[in-house]
């Protein structure tokens, strides 16, 4: 009995006058997870296309694989290279346990690999039951599919998260973010924030303690590394370069951070996948980078006495902290950005240029890309707007 | 000049009054539901914020400071406790004339603003920037400045409130929130947004 039938068979007791008709949601997930659906429009009109919402969610699930691939690596490098400069024996939680076999040393890439998908595996594993508990419970009330927006939404959120983030305060971040940043407003496609970012923000502001400082970008507790930006935002790029961090090491990814924004190659190897099977829009990408490049060679320019980093190039803002990785997958969010092609390149410079702003600018945050993308999200609708109204006097005009 | 864009920028962004005071909220969300009429009451504010302030400040340093009758001779009074009155007053009346002024050269924008230009004097946004002029001990510059930064940063955050609103028509939102209850959650998200600029130091 193929797994078609068997759903077949149950498939009366979820619809409607079923006893199990509540649970359609459930039902529904797990079909169309497995099979294509088989529905046609119904109405005069009729698209024939192969892309639809799960396919274009699979594609950015799929295009995050590097990124993940260099957060284990990473973060199991960074954690081992702690444990050497500390001169410990062995982590002193319960990921020594599976860790002997492996042992902790930096060179070791096996052990490496291993380590950081300890600490990767229970965030994302909170991520998706926490979410998952969520969206399940608001698809059966409201009666809407669990879709794999999620899917996306719970991925990108792992990937932002500090290596050693309590999980409780994971599962906290993503509670707000499905419920107050998408759920409320109907689920996938209805928001006007990105839920991932809106999850991290949350604990940004609600926790700094475990997502900010100089503490916590390193997996072993105790252990003191200031991310490349951190030190950028302090001493300038002298104090980049007398920590022993070279460019070509922030553009492969082995420096401290976030678990998936470290390497920058990883992330323009999905960004290239992203657009070539067109998910992602490449004016959204073009405006967020030149966006940055302007605003950085305007800072570089006014240059000061005061602050280092105004004399950061754009090439350097582009390998540390967060920006490739908000750029390519966060900003690109179809639901959150502007719609309109013009507009797509004004929210995307909208954010290059807020992200720069902040981080030098402002001393509070080191980083800006969540909070530049957050902030262009809400005046998306408006840049929209103003796009749309400058089409249609454009027409009046050609017309009149 | 450059005291005064700091000024300028901060009023705006950094103190924004809807999104960093929440100021103003009745009128900030009865009447953000459409750009066109969101963008008409920012300019409204905008006006009134800058007449207010400074001739708010005129009077609070010409007649209500301490020793600020001096001109006329008289010293050692103070009449700063009559700040909170004087400046209820001074908006009331000047929200009464400029409504005067646009029933008579502007119509259409009056007909648009209806019931609104009467809230406007009773708009917190409007009395706190007075207020926060005689706090912050502004001069009459600073007070014009101020006036145009603290207008233009409410108007802005509400049109961006009716740009969102609208997109929003098109979402699935829960009974129980629908209306304002959804309206007060997306100002709290925006007021997220703008705490990118918490922090910076002009």
């Amino acid at each position: 009995m193929s797994a078609r039938d068997l759903l077949d068979s149950i498939e009366p007791h979820f619809t409607k006058g079923g006893k199990l008709e509540k649970y359609y949601g459930l039902y529904e997930m797990v079909d169309t997870f497995i099979y294509t659906p088989a529905d046609v429009t119904r109405g005069t009109t009729h698209v024939r296309d192969g892309i639809d919402l799960k396919r274009t969610m699979t594609f950015v699930v799929i295009a995050t694989f590097f990124c993940i691939m260099m957060a284990f690596y990473n973060t199991g490098y960074q954690a081992n290279l702690a444990i050497e400069a500390m001169g410990l024996e062995k982590v002193d939680n319960w990921r020594s346990i599976p860790m002997m076999i492996f042992g902790y040393s930096p060179m070791n890439p096996i052990s490496c690999f291993v380590h950081g998908a300890l600490y990767f595996l229970p965030i994302y594993i909170v991520t998706l039951a926490v979410g998952g508990v969520w969206e399940v419970l608001f698809a059966t009330v409201r009666g809407h599919e669990v879709n794999e927006g999620f899917l996306v939404s719970s991925m990108l959120y792992t990937l932002i998260m500090p290596p050693d983030m309590p999980l409780w305060q994971v599962a906290l971040g993503i509670s707000f973010g499905i419920v107050i940043g998408k759920e409320v407003f109907g689920g996938t496609g209805k928001n006007f924030l990105n839920p991932a970012l809106t999850g991290r923000a949350f604990l940004y502001f609600a926790y700094p303690a475990s997502i900010s400082g100089d503490s916590v970008w390193v997996a072993v507790d105790g252990f003191t590394k200031a991310t490349p930006l951190g030190l950028a935002a302090t001493g300038g790029l002298d104090a980049v370069h007398e920590a022993g961090f070279g460019w070509f090491q922030s553009f492969f990814g082995f420096i401290p951070g976030c678990l998936g924004e470290t390497s920058t190659v990883a992330i323009f190897i999905g960004a290239a996948f992203l657009l070539y099977t067109r998910v992602a829009s490449y004016r959204i990408m073009a405006g967020v980078f030149i966006g940055m490049v302007l605003m950085s060679s305007v800072f570089n320019f006014i240059g000061s006495e005061t602050n280092p980093m105004f004399a950061m190039p754009w090439y350097w803002h582009l390998v540390v902290g967060g920006f490739a990785f908000g750029m390519v997958y966060m900003a690109t969010d179809p639901v959150s950005a502007a719609m309109t092609d013009t507009g797509r390149w004004l929210f995307g410079g909208l954010i290059g240029v807020m992200t720069v702003l902040i981080r030098v600018v402002n001393p509070a945050f080191p980083e800006g890309i969540m909070l530049a993308i957050l902030f262009s999200n809400m005046f998306a609708p408006l840049i929209d707007y103003f796009v749309i109204q400058a089409n249609i006097r454009r027409r009046v005009k050609r017309h009149a | 000049m450059e005291a005064y864009i700091s000024l300028f920028i901060k009023a705006v962004f950094i103190e924004n009054l809807a999104l960093s005071f929440f100021l103003g909220m009745c009128t900030f969300i009865a009447v953000s539901k459409k750009v066109s009429t969101a963008i008409g009451l920012g300019t409204a504010v905008m006006i009134v914020q800058t007449i207010t302030v400074p001739a708010n400040n005129f009077v609070y340093h010409s007649l209500l400071k301490e020793d600020a009758l001096s001109w006329l001779g008289i010293t050692g009074v103070d009449l700063s406790f009559l700040a909170l009155l004087s400046c209820i007053g001074m908006i009331a009346a000047l929200v009464q004339i400029l409504e005067m002024i646009l029933d008579k050269f502007f119509p259409a924008l009056y007909h648009a603003l209806g019931i609104f230009l009467p809230l406007i004097t009773v708009n917190c946004a409007i009395l706190a920037g007075s207020l926060f002029m005689i706090e912050r001990d502004y001069n009459f510059g600073e007070s014009v400045t101020y006036g145009i930064g603290s207008g233009f940063g409410w108007a802005l955050a509400i049109t961006v409130m009716a740009g969102t609103r609208e997109k929003l028509k098109y979402s699935d939102i829960p009974k129980g929130l629908q209306g304002l209850g959804i309206t007060f959650i997306t100002a709290g998200l925006m007021s997220l947004g703008f705490m990118a600029f918490s922090g910076i130091q002009l």
